[in-house]
């Protein structure tokens, strides 16, 4: 049997804006604009108020380090990257999102929740997937 | 108001539980509703009302036992899902729709026999957005928030590994067990790493077995051959289908959520709680558990449980069976942890804990996606 690749995911009519932002090297999510409220994942109405009234806006990409593990069992596609980080982030704009973090070594040492990180994109098939990467002094924007 | 008026009156698991690769997962729900109908002294001419998970569910486990149901539930959420049937069934039985109905646990877990396969919808949420990242079922995700939690309350990995030591001593007393040895702290830590911070003997086991349970009302209370079981309260909540949307990390608001309905309507507190199972499918459960309930303030669970409170002799019995951790895990564990409610209630535990009262059980499903409380006692408020 071939080995299985990593999973790609499957756009819909609702989400393939973020998709496409991908692409693009943005990290666009949703907003209300009755409310005001930023959210994620992508869905056609806001979860605080229920208003269908919402758009989609570019996010800083930044974000810091919520909470993680170091998975030693990989998923299928993930043999050669084990044991890695499944992290979740939380954006400056407020809603976390899982990722995965490129450019740091997957020990809990190098890994300091709060630690800042900025989105970059990682090619998966034909999807450009958001990851985050560490914010290194002298880096700053 | 009481949810008091309905009661368990039949409760059994498979003959074994463990590895079982010569019953498939349907063999197994037969199994259990055999036993937990000859407990209760009944027939399958005596259910009229079915309820179990999607697969293989309702409609297959009824026509295979011969059952034509006045009543169907295929709620399936997960491992909780047998705590919000035995929620359904109590209203059901309230309302009239059914009198007698039979709830059904099996599953292949382990060798997979008749098992429905893993598989993933890409378009789905979280196969858009936490497949991609590398996850592989709960050892992935459920454990994620725990780091936010040991950074926030100070929870040590050595509190985390006394859940596990806990657990293991109640385990020791019971044969059925699948791992009975009696182990340390420095064991836990010193077992294979599985997905930092979590170590192999702070996850559950993976097992084939069943269980099953009847629900009829309290008004027949004195018909059955074992002492009644009077379900006195039940909440259910769900929260999310994605870990990574869980709402604060540190809490399980769907645990607090499902809690306080089951408390208010038995009429309860912590206080009047004499044995506790909350579903461990990972070390840190009990601790979201304990502290969402109210049982300890947040923060306190971890020592709670390495102070001895839990294990036995404590003043909390909690997961007495061993747990997921140490007695069985099919994969949708619930149904274990209600059965071992019913017979600490009804006396006849392996490790009996004395006289108790009032038994809560805490089911979670998926990871803190749903939830199911129920409040059983020994009589009826």
């Amino acid at each position: 049997m071939p080995p299985r690749s990593k999973a790609v995911p499957a756009p819909t009519p609702e989400t393939q804006p973020y998709w496409d932002g991908a692409a693009a090297g943005e990290l666009r999510i949703q907003r209300c604009v009755d409310c005001g409220e930023p959210y994620f994942y992508p869905r056609p109405a806001c979860p605080s108020c229920g208003s269908a009234n919402v758009e989609w806006f570019t996010a800083s990409g930044d974000a810091t380090l919520y909470s993680y593990v170091i998975n030693h069992r990989p998923a299928p596609g993930f043999e050669d990257d084990a044991p890695y980080a499944i992290a979740v982030v939380q954006l400056a704009e407020g809603p976390r999102m899982m990722t995965s973090l490129v450019g740091v070594p997957a020990t809990p040492e190098a890994l300091v929740l709060d630690m800042p990180l900025r989105v970059t994109f990682e090619q998966r098939g034909d999807i450009s997937l958001p990851v985050f990467t560490p914010v290194t002094a002298g880096d700053a924007s | 108001m009481s949810a008091s008026g309905v009661i368990i009156a039949g409760a059994a698991e498979t003959n074994e539980i463990g590895r079982l690769p010569n019953q498939s997962t349907l063999g197994l729900h037969i199994e259990a509703a055999q036993n937990a109908v000859a407990d209760a002294g009944l027939t399958m001419k005596d259910i009229d009302g079915i309820a179990t998970v999607s697969a293989p569910g309702p409609v297959q486990v009824a026509h295979a036992l011969g059952i034509y149901p006045d009543w169907v539930d295929g709620t399936g959420v997960g491992g909780t899902s047998f705590l919000l049937h035995v929620r359904h069934a109590a209203a059901a039985i309230r309302a009239g729709y059914a009198k007698t109905i039979l709830i059904t646990h099996g599953e292949s877990g382990r060798s997979r026999v008749g098992a429905p396969p893993f598989r993933g919808d890409p378009a789905s949420p979280a196969g858009q957005f936490e497949a991609p990242y590398g996850t592989l079922g709960p050892t992935t995700t459920f454990t994620i928030p725990l780091l936010r939690y040991m950074k926030e309350y100070g929870l040590t990995h050595e509190q985390l590994a006394y859940v596990a030591v806990a657990q293991r001593q109640w385990a020791a007393k019971n044969p059925r067990a699948m791992f009975r040895d009696i182990i340390n702290v420095e064991d836990v830590l010193a077992s294979r790493m599985v997905a930092y911070p979590f170590h192999l003997l702070e996850c559950c086991l993976v097992t084939d077995g069943g269980g099953a349970l009847v629900v009829t009302s309290a008004d027949r209370a004195a018909d059955f051959p074992k002492p009644a079981v009077h379900v006195l309260g039940t909440g259910e909540a769900s929260e999310t289908p994605m870990i990574s949307q869980m709402l604060d990390f540190t809490e399980s608001r769907m645990f607090r959520q499902a809690g306080l309905r089951a408390f208010a309507e038995a009429g309860i507190t912590t206080a009047d709680v004499d044995h506790l199972m909350i579903y461990d499918a990972f070390a840190h459960v009990p601790i979201y558990g304990l502290e969402a309930l109210g049982f300890v303030k947040k923060g306190e669970a971890g020592p709670f449980i390495s102070e001895g409170n839990t294990e036995p002799g404590g003043v909390l019995p909690l997961n007495t069976n061993g747990g997921g951790l140490s007695y069985t895990h099919t994969g949708m564990y619930g149904m274990f942890a209600i059965q071992e409610s019913v017979r600490q209630i009804r006396g006849e535990a392996a490790a009996q804990v004395d006289n108790p009262q009032i038994s809560v059980v805490v089911g979670n499903g998926g990871m803190f996606a749903t939830c199911g409380v129920l409040v059983l006692g020994r009589q009826p408020r």
